[in-house]
């Protein structure tokens, strides 16, 4: 339950961060709804926002997602849904189900701590974004309650737990530097991806470690 | 335009989670495909921290906004929570410009 509630919460900063990115209240909502996997709604409104196309935005979300699909395999084996359970099941992969699944002992307290959690976050998740997008729909200047500022803080919260060990630092400290490197020089949106396809190499074609 | 983006954005990650699900576990088992995807919202998230706090448009700028990045920095080192981290950086970006 506390984990719904905080997602709660972290959804109210989502849907203000997407309408001041410019997307409308019905747009905002129906992300939360359809995308709903959080990392992936930030990024793609923050490139939004920062003037980058929508289909940059939408190739960030998508690499962001992309370990989703890891989350899957291991819940595969727990879960064990076919047809259209494994459906509904799928729209629920996320850091959080995965997380709340994995650590409990036993096939039946994983399946039911993956739908209890999966069912209470996408409740808290859906209206939280539905108030946080109604209550800054309503501000004129974003910008004077400093909610251009709010992005970056979103994803470093988002970042920090990723980071207690010396390579992911490592690893991040060079993405941001390469960013900036490149960013005056190609569209808005686009360092995003020039820095995911060198991590990809270096993941792949690196020493093993 | 934006719709499309939003609805394609949203099926490729619906497709990313149910591909978990349903493919042979192996294909996924690969030791270098575990080792990068991990790798990925590190980067990335980093890389979308300094892009919106240090540019406008194409121009690399250091405003109020590397204030709040500052001040969240600090937040997360404290553990405070998301949205704690959130209002400090918002709050600190608003505070600099009334001055």
């Amino acid at each position: 339950m506390g984990i719904a509630i905080a997602s709660g919460a972290y959804a109210l900063s989502f849907g203000a961060i997407a309408t001041t990115s410019g997307l409308s209240l019905l747009q905002t909502v129906c992300l939360s709804l359809l995308m709903f996997t959080g990392a992936s709604q930030f990024a793609l409104v923050g490139v939004i926002g920062s003037g980058g196309s929508v289909w940059a935005g939408a190739a960030t979300a998508a690499l962001l997602g992309s370990r989703n699909a890891l989350y899957g395999v291991r819940l595969s084996t727990l879960l064990k849904v076919s047809g259209l359970r494994r459906l509904a099941a799928a729209h629920f992969v996320i850091d959080e189900t995965t997380a709340m699944a994995i650590a409990r002992d036993g096939e039946s307290e994983s399946r039911y701590a993956f739908w209890v959690t999966g069912v209470l976050l996408f409740a808290f998740w859906n209206l939280g974004t539905f108030i946080g997008a109604l209550a800054t729909s309503a501000i004129p200047d974003p910008k004077v309650l400093g909610l251009d500022a709010a992005p970056p803080a979103a994803y470093l919260a988002l970042l920090a737990p990723r980071l207690r060990a010396r390579e992911p630092l490592a690893i991040a400290l060079a993405a941001g530097l390469v960013a900036l490197i490149v960013l005056p020089f190609v569209p808005a949106g686009i360092p995003l991806l020039i820095v995911a396809a060198l991590v990809s190499m270096y993941g792949l074609f690196g020493k093993s470690r | 335009m934006m719709w499309t983006g939003l609805l394609v954005a949203s099926a490729a990650c619906y497709a990313l989670k149910l591909a978990g699900l349903s493919l042979p576990a192996r294909w996924l088992q690969d030791l270098r495909i575990q080792r990068t995807v991990p790798l990925l919202p590190i980067a990335l998230l980093a890389a979308l921290v300094a892009t919106q706090t240090f540019s406008v448009g194409q121009h690399l700028t250091i405003d109020a906004r590397a204030a709040a990045l500052a001040v969240a920095v600090i937040a997360v080192i404290l553990r405070a929570p998301f949205l704690v981290v959130i209002v400090v950086a918002a709050a600190t970006a608003a505070l600099l410009r009334l001055f």
